[in-house]
C-alpha cells in the first residue's frame, strides 16, 4: 500500500533505465539528501558532525570500495586497511609538494594511486581464489604497513613518524587542518562520497558492473562467454582500491588530522569488511547501512552509562562494548546472513502488500 | 653489481663465516616454526572437519592462557586448574557448536568466516573483562616445565637451548603423533574424516554432525591450551599473542587447508624462513621484514601451487 509501483508506467527507454524508476524511491531519495545537504548542516552539533556523521560518511565510502571487490566481484581481501593508507599517503605527499592546489583534486587523485598498488596486489588473484587469495592480501597489508613506517620519505621524515594534515584550502574555504570548521569538512565529504556512490551505482549496472557479477558467479563459465579474468579482476581491484583510497585521504585530511601507520592496521580492514558482511554483499544501500550499524552502535553504547548516570570506568565500557559488537555481529549473521539490506528488501515488500500478508 | 653482491652472495658468506650464529637462527626458526605449527594444526583441525576457517583460534590461545593463568592467581593448583582449563575449552566448544554453528548451517564460507571474527571480538571483550589486559606470566614452573637453558659446543662456537623450547618441540611432536593417531585408528577419527570428506555421505550413513563438531572444537581448544602455555612459556600471557594466529595464516595456506602434515611443514618453512631472512637479509632494507616476509613465502608458493604444498588439487567444472 505504502510502497506501491503498480500504475507507474514508463513511456520511454531512459525511464526505464533511470537509477531509481519507483516514484516512492525518487522521494525517499531526495528526503534523505535535503536532510543531509540541508537537514544536518541546519541543526547538527560539532560533535555530531565530526564523530558521527564524517566517519559514517567515510568508512560508507571505504565500504563500497570493498564491496566492489569482494560483493560483485567475490575476491575476498583483507587489505583494505592498507590500501586506504597508500591514499592518505598519497594525498599527503602531494599537497605537500603542491601546497596550493585545491586539496579536493589531490584527494580524488590519490585514488589512482592507491588503485595502481590494488592492481599490484591484485595479480596473484588470478592464481590464487577464496581463503587463499584473502592470505594473500594479507600480505599487502602488513608490506604497506611496514612501509608507511620504514621509509622516511612518505611522512617527510617527520620525528613523530605520523603524517599531521597542514591547513590547506578549496574554493577559497579553509577544508583541513586544525582551522578548519566542522561544516566545510563535512560538505566536503558529503559531495565526494555522494558523487562516487552515483558514479559506483552506474558503473556497477552496467557492462563492467555485469562482468564482475559473472566473474563472481562463476570464473570459468564467464571466460567461456568471453568475459577476460585478467582484465575484469584487475579492474575490480583497481575500482575498489580507488573508492578506498579517496575514503583513506579523506579519513587523514577531513576526520582524523593526524594520522600514524597503525591507523590503517588490520582491524581497519577487518571493520570495513564487517560493514560489507553486515550491510549485505553487493548492495550499495547495504553499504551505508552497514557503516552506520558498525560505526553508531559503539557510540551509542560508550554514550549508555553517562544517561544511565552509572560511573563506569572507561576500559570496562570498552570491553563491554566488543562482547556486544562481537555478539550482534553472530546474532545478525543467523538472522539474516544477506545481511541488512536483505532485511531492508523484506521491509519494502511488507509495505508493499500492507494490510494484506501477501 | 653492488646489491646483487649484497643480497645473492653476502648472506651466504656471513652464513659459513659464523656457523655456530647460523645454528642458532636455525634452532630459533625450528621452535618459531614448531610453535606456528601448533595453532595452523588448530585451524586445520576445524576446517578439515567443517569447512569454517576459525579466525578465533588465536584469541583461543590466548583465553585458555589466561584462564589457565587465571586460576592459578585464584589459588587453585596449577595441575587442577590445567584439567579446569581442558573443561573451560570444552563448554566453550560445545557454546560455540549451539550458538554459532548450528544456526549458520549450509551458510557460504564467508559468513562463517564473519561468525568466527564475530566470536573474536566477543572474547577478546570477555578475556579483558574477566582478567584484565595486563600482560601476565605463565606459570611454567608449577606445570613441571623446565626452564633455564643449556650450552651446547658446536663448530667452534655454542648453542644455547632454552630447556622450554625443546619441551615444546617434544610436546608438539607429541600431540602431532597423537593426534595422527586419533585421526586414523579410532572411530572417531574415523567418522571426523568422513565428515571432512562429504557432509552429506556422512549424515546418511549415521555419523552425527553436531557431536563431530563438539569433538573437533574441543579438539581445537586442547591444541589452544598448549600453545597458550607454551607461547606464554617463552614472552608473557597477554591479548598480544592473538596476533600469531595472523602468523598461521600464512602457515596454513602454503601447507594446504586441509592437510595435518602440511601445517608441520608449512609452519618449519614459515618459521625458519622468517628468522633466516630477517637476520641475514633484513638489515639491507631496514629490518623489520619478520612482519610480511612469512606471506610473501606463503604467496611464492602458492603462485607455483594454488592449494599448498599438501593440499587437495582443486579441480573446477562447470
Amino acid at each position: 500500500m505504502f510502497y506501491r509501483e503498480a500504475g507507474q508506467y514508463k513511456t520511454s527507454y531512459a525511464a526505464d533505465m533511470a537509477v531509481f524508476p519507483i516514484r516512492q524511491d525518487r522521494i525517499g531519495i531526495a528526503v534523505i539528501l535535503a536532510v543531509a545537504f540541508v537537514g544536518i548542516p541546519l541543526f547538527a552539533s560539532d560533535f555530531l558532525l565530526t564523530s558521527i556523521m564524517i566517519p559514517f560518511l567515510i568508512f560508507a565510502l571505504a565500504t563500497i570500495g570493498l564491496n566492489i571487490l569482494t560483493g560483485y566481484c567475490g575476491q575476498l581481501s583483507l587489505g583494505t586497511g592498507a590500501f586506504m593508507g597508500v591514499g592518505a599517503y598519497a594525498c599527503y605527499k602531494l599537497t605537500s609538494y603542491f601546497p596550493d592546489t585545491n586539496i579536493l583534486v589531490w584527494i580524488v587523485a590519490s585514488g589512482f594511486f592507491s588503485a595502481a598498488v590494488g592492481v599490484v596486489f591484485g595479480l596473484p588473484s588470478l592464481r590464487i581464489k577464496g581463503f587463499y587469495l584473502a592470505v594473500a592480501t594479507l600480505a599487502a597489508q602488513f608490506f604497506l604497513e611496514w612501509a608507511f613506517i620504514r621509509i622516511p620519505w612518505l611522512y617527510n621524515a617527520n620525528a613523530s613518524g605520523a603524517i599531521e594534515v597542514a591547513s590547506r584550502t578549496g574554493f577559497g574555504i579553509t577544508l583541513t587542518g586544525p582551522a578548519a570548521g566542522a561544516l566545510p569538512r563535512y560538505f566536503a565529504v558529503l559531495a565526494i562520497v555522494v558523487v562516487m556512490t552515483w558514479i559506483a551505482s552506474n558503473l556497477l549496472r552496467g557492462r563492467i558492473g555485469r562482468s564482475f557479477m559473472m566473474i563472481r558467479d562463476m570464473d570459468i563459465a564467464a571466460e567461456l562467454i568471453g568475459v577476460r579474468p585478467l582484465h575484469t579482476k584487475l579492474l575490480a581491484f583497481a575500482v575498489s582500491s580507488f573508492y578506498c583510497g579517496v575514503a583513506g585521504a579523506m579519513m587523514v585530511f577531513f576526520w582524523l588530522g593526524a594520522a600514524e601507520p597503525s591507523a590503517f592496521s588490520i582491524n581497519l580492514s577487518f571493520q570495513i569488511l564487517f560493514m560489507v558482511i553486515l550491510g549485505g554483499l553487493g548492495s550499495l544501500i547495504g553499504c551505508f547501512m552497514g557503516a552506520a550499524f558498525i560505526w553508531i552502535l559503539p557510540v551509542v553504547i560508550r554514550m549508555v552509562p553517562e544517561v544511565l548516570g552509572l560511573s563506569v570506568e572507561a576500559a570496562t565500557v570498552e570491553h563491554v562494548n566488543f562482547v556486544i559488537v562481537g555478539a550482534l555481529i553472530i546474532a545478525i549473521l543467523i538472522v539474516e546472513p544477506h545481511g541488512l539490506a536483505r532485511m531492508w528488501q523484506i521491509l519494502k515488500q511488507k509495505l508493499r502488500v500492507w494490510p494484506f500478508p501477501y | 653489481m653492488e646489491t646483487l653482491y649484497l643480497v645473492l652472495i653476502d648472506p651466504f658468506v656471513q652464513m659459513v663465516q659464523a656457523p655456530d650464529f647460523f645454528l642458532q637462527v636455525l634452532w630459533e626458526g625450528f621452535v618459531s616454526g614448531v610453535l606456528y605449527a601448533l595453532i595452523a594444526l588448530g585451524f586445520v583441525l576445524i576446517f578439515k572437519a567443517s569447512g569454517v576457517l576459525n579466525f578465533a583460534q588465536g584469541i583461543m590461545v590466548v583465553f585458555a592462557a589466561l584462564s589457565l593463568v587465571g586460576l592459578t592467581a585464584l589459588g587453585v593448583p596449577a595441575l587442577l586448574s590445567l584439567v579446569l582449563c581442558i573443561g573451560i575449552m570444552f563448554v566453550l566448544a560445545v557454546g560455540v557448536e549451539r550458538m554459532v554453528l548450528r544456526p549458520l548451517v549450509n551458510q557460504p564460507d564467508i559468513i562463517l568466516f564473519m561468525a568466527t571474527i564475530g566470536l573474536t571480538y566477543f572474547l577478546i571483550g570477555l578475556g579483558e573483562l574477566i582478567f584484565g589486559g595486563e600482560p601476565k606470566t605463565m606459570v611454567t614452573e608449577q606445570l613441571l616445565l623446565p626452564t633455564g637453558s643449556s650450552d651446547l659446543d658446536v663448530m667452534g662456537g655454542f648453542l644455547i637451548l632454552q630447556h622450554i623450547d625443546i619441551a615444546a618441540a617434544v610436546i608438539a611432536i607429541v600431540m602431532v603423533a597423537a593426534l595422527g593417531f586419533f585421526f586414523s585408528k579410532t572411530r572417531i577419527g574415523r567418522a571426523l574424516r568422513a565428515v571432512a570428506d562429504d557432509h552429506q555421505a556422512a549424515l546418511s550413513v549415521g555419523i552425527s554432525l553436531n557431536q563431530i563438531w563438539v569433538i573437533v572444537w574441543f579438539a581445537a581448544g586442547i591444541v589452544a591450551l598448549v600453545t597458550g602455555i607454551m607461547w606464554g612459556a617463552r614472552s608473557d600471557v597477554s591479548f598480544a599473542l592473538q596476533i600469531v594466529a595472523f602468523k598461521a595464516l600464512p602457515v596454513i595456506i602454503l601447507g594446504g587447508l586441509t592437510s595435518i602434515p602440511g601445517a608441520i611443514v608449512g609452519g618449519l618453512v614459515i618459521g625458519i624462513g622468517e628468522k633466516l631472512g630477517e637476520i641475514y637479509w633484513g638489515p639491507l632494507v631496514g629490518g623489520g621484514i619478520e612482519s610480511w616476509l612469512a606471506y610473501i613465502i606463503a604467496l611464492a608458493f602458492l603462485l607455483v601451487r594454488p592449494q599448498g604444498l599438501f593440499g587437495e588439487r582443486i579441480i573446477e567444472r562447470i
